[in-house]
């Protein structure tokens, strides 16, 4: 402990070592540390983890946010989050550290609080108004009436000034682009309202529609805090996922001494160390020390690659078994990593080009209600000559028009299907995603990593003998790659204990090697113990002179991924599966999972043109994919999925990631985006045949304020019950 | 009629204590994590005695 070596000032602490460490802890020297907490789910889940973090040394407090799924953690200084991860684990929850500084951008929601703020305000002038106009309709008469009338103008003029922003707003920016959208009707309407109330009020006539008003307001807001809070909960949980790969490097200074420093800090020219497993953080070239890279992600190939001194890495590599020294050639934006995430934003500017189902709607709506306030309007002047009468029920067709049921209508819907795929894992990040996923009808698949689970088992076969895996297995005990692991998982799973071996010693780049009873045996590449290379991931052994045994390894399907396919199939879908991986590999998975379409060793730009060519067959693509040779292709497709597990790039390129494991919600997702569009289309409908019922009342002139008001939460209700449905 | 001057500036008063302390509650995180303190409410660790 440091407390022994540190000179203390305090001759107490000396004598006392556990004094010092206990005002240690209580100096104002927090850190905050996040952690992501997947698999919590319930009042157990906050208890167990709570009560386990706050006993571990150092923990000051520990809150679990359940609704994020997430922990933090206010800690002393010298609490690390590689060991409140590891306690996590210990009490059986799966954990990962979070980038604070990443995170902290969006801890508070400011939209959404002021948002909900003008709700609340809204909502309660609403009830207020509405109180004072049950009044007048109940039959209040002349100066009653007309105080009602003032009073609900007191209530509703500060609320409408205050509330209304966002319509206004928005209104206001699009008239000044000389575009029309839904806010425009929606603030003309308001306006409209309270204006000619104002004036009503002031000449005592009979009706105001001041609780229209509010009540639209509110019934608005709603609409627009709910559509917030879907996008929100899938923006946070998305920068979470970002906020997953903490990225930091191992830079090697001048003097020689390894320093941790953020990926930012480095610039081109710099050494940087890259430890056995780590993700290599820029582009390079290999100084010193020879491994093997594997780069699954970036070209879906599943086999490691050797490299050695003079060799090219880039970024987004996983070293698997030696350290690397690296001299950066590209860092930050110019890494061949980032050049591809670029190719993202061109096609995020492509997705932007789909107009959505509600600004179709506004696009028919806002013009039509507008010609018909002004027909109303020309139509009563010219029939009254009388410009109070007209404005009156102008107003009034605008304030029943006005699309209540319509700015509900998608928001609602979206909020109940989005919620109910995140229950299922399967996050929505873009606002259209879902009714592009409902349109698709043919499915392209990655392999590795996503068919896969990118992580090798060891076939069993009768090339090797249990005495062999005992042998392999007392090898891989010391070393860390995938395949050493795999074999040891392998003699665990059949009950075979290591031999006893001696002066193990891992040759980075090759293999391990060591003694049995002064015989030399080897594990590795098979340039490293004479034997013939194959086209599968394998690994040989050699004891002595004897001829080289092969250990063979196969991907395992993910969770569900049959089921998928199969669902898919049955479902009419058309599925191909799309890899970067030799044709062998490739072939047997596409039997495996039952896919009889499929294309092998394929570069991105492949990808990308034969995802092209099916669209312009006339399909609507769903790519599903993880790699950065799959970014271009998710960016080009319809509508694209990525796990979790995913590079950053590609779970930037794509519009829903999937969260857990399994691969099984995607088929379900179609059905209910599917569901979620009927939906959407039935609001709409709702809404038209509310409309074709309540303006010819507004047009007449029947249009009381008492009308309007049961109309519009009549339309409101039923369209929010309707999108309840899909719960 | 007299009993409008009670009735009206009560109820908006009191509509407004309702309505300050819900914005009290927005700018104290109360609405962070519903699912959480919904599932809380099962557990009994500060029935006894608050979160120090």
């Amino acid at each position: 402990m440091t407390v022994a070596l540190r000179p203390s000032a305090c001759p107490a602490c000396t004598a006392a070592p556990a004094a010092e460490a206990a005002a240690e802890r209580d100096a104002p020297r927090d850190a905050q540390i996040f952690l992501s907490l997947p698999t919590i789910h319930c009042a157990a889940c906050i208890a167990r983890i709570e009560r386990g973090l706050s006993e571990h040394p150092g923990v000051r407090a520990a809150r679990v946010n359940l609704t994020r799924k997430r922990a933090s953690v206010t800690a002393a200084d010298d609490v690390s989050a590689a060991q409140l991860v590891a306690a996590v684990e210990a009490m059986g929850y799966e954990a990962h550290e979070l980038d604070a500084s990443s995170l902290r951008a969006t801890e508070t929601d400011r939209a959404g609080r002021d948002l909900l703020m003008r709700m609340a305000v809204a909502g309660f002038a609403s009830m207020n108004v509405m109180l004072l106009s049950v009044s007048v309709w109940s039959g209040a008469e002349d100066a009653t009436r007309d105080l009602f009338h003032w009073i609900s103008a007191a209530i509703a003029l500060p609320t409408i000034a205050f509330s209304g922003q966002p319509f206004f707003r928005n209104a206001w920016s699009a008239l000044k682009a000389k575009r029309l959208n839904m806010d425009v009707p929606i603030s003309l309407a308001i306006l409209l309202a309270v204006v000619t109330s104002l004036w009503e009020t002031a000449l005592s006539g009979e009706h105001a529609y001041f609780d229209a008003a509010v009540a639209l307001t509110f019934f608005l807001l709603a609409g627009r805090y709910l559509d917030h809070r879907t996008r929100a909960v899938a923006r946070s949980a998305a920068e979470e996922l970002t906020a997953l790969e903490v990225p930091r490097a191992w830079r090697i200074g001048a003097d020689g001494v390894e320093r941790e420093v953020d990926v930012a800090e480095l610039v081109e020219g710099d050494l940087i160390r890259v430890r056995p497993g780590a993700r290599c953080p820029v582009d390079g070239e290999v100084v010193e020390g020879t491994s093997e890279m594997d780069r699954s992600l970036l070209t879906g190939e599943t086999l490691p690659v050797f490299s050695g001194p003079g060799q090219p890495v880039s970024a987004g590599e996983i070293n698997l078994s030696g350290p690397l020294v690296i001299r950066a050639t590209a860092v930050g934006t110019d890494t061949s990593l980032h050049r591809l995430a670029d190719l993202v934003a061109v096609a995020e500017a492509g997705r932007a080009r789909y107009t959505s189902l509600a600004d179709r709607a506004a696009k028919l709506y806002a013009p039509g209600v507008h010609i018909l306030a002004a027909l109303a309007f020309a139509g009563w002047y010219l029939a009254t000559w009388d410009v109070r009468t007209a404005l009156n029920i102008a107003a009034a067709v605008l304030i029943i028009t006005c699309p209540c049921a319509l700015g509900l209508a998608v928001p609602a819907v979206t909020t109940a299907a989005s919620g109910r795929l995140f229950r299922q894992g399967m996050l929505i990040k873009h606002e259209t995603a879902l009714e592009r996923l409902a349109e698709v009808d043919c499915v392209v698949f990655d392999k590795t990593g996503t068919l896969t689970e990118g992580d090798p088992r060891l076939v069993a076969n009768d090339e090797f003998d249990a005495d062999d895996l005992a042998r392999a297995a007392a090898l891989a005990e010391g070393s860390s790659h995938p395949l050493a692991r795999a074999v040891l998982r392998a003699a665990r799973d059949a009950g075979v204990a290591p031999a006893k071996i001696e002066n193990v010693e891992e040759v980075p780049g090759y293999g391990i090697r060591g003694q049995i009873g002064g015989e030399e045996i080897r594990l590795g590449r098979a340039a490293w113990v004479d034997a013939e290379t194959g086209a599968s991931t394998e690994t040989w052994l050699r004891v002595g002179r004897r001829d080289a045994v092969r250990f063979a390894f196969e991907d395992r399907l993910r969770e569900g991924a049959s089921d998928t396919v199969a669902a898919l199939r049955g479902a009419g879908h058309r599925v191909l599966l799309i890899s970067g991986d030799t044709e062998r590999a490739v072939a047997s998975l596409a039997a495996r999972v039952g896919i009889d379409e499929w294309l092998a060793e394929t570069r991105p730009e492949d990808k990308v043109a034969r995802i092209e060519a099916l669209t312009a067959e006339g399909a609507h693509v769903l790519m599903v994919g993880d790699g950065l040779n799959d970014t271009a292709a998710l960016a080009a497709a319809h509508v694209s999925i990525s796990p979790a597990s995913a590079l950053d790039a590609a779970r930037a390129a794509s519009d829903i990631v999937l969260l857990g494991r399994n691969l099984s919600p995607v088929a379900g997702s179609l059905d209910l985006a599917r569901k979620a569009t009927r939906r959407i289309t039935e609001n709409f409908r709702i809404a038209t045949i509310y409309n074709i019922v309540a303006v010819p009342l507004a047009v007449a002139g029947l249009a009381t304020p008492l009308v309007a008001a049961l109309a519009m939460s009549t339309s409101s209700i039923t369209v929010s019950l309707n999108a309840l449905r899909l719960r | 009629m007299n009993i409008l001057a009670y009735l009206i500036p009560i109820s908006l008063v009191l509509g407004g204590v309702g309505l300050v302390g819900f914005i009290y509650t927005v700018r104290s995180n109360q609405y962070d994590d519903p699912e959480g303190d919904a599932e809380r409410i099962l557990s009994d660790e500060w029935d006894d005695h608050p979160k120090p």
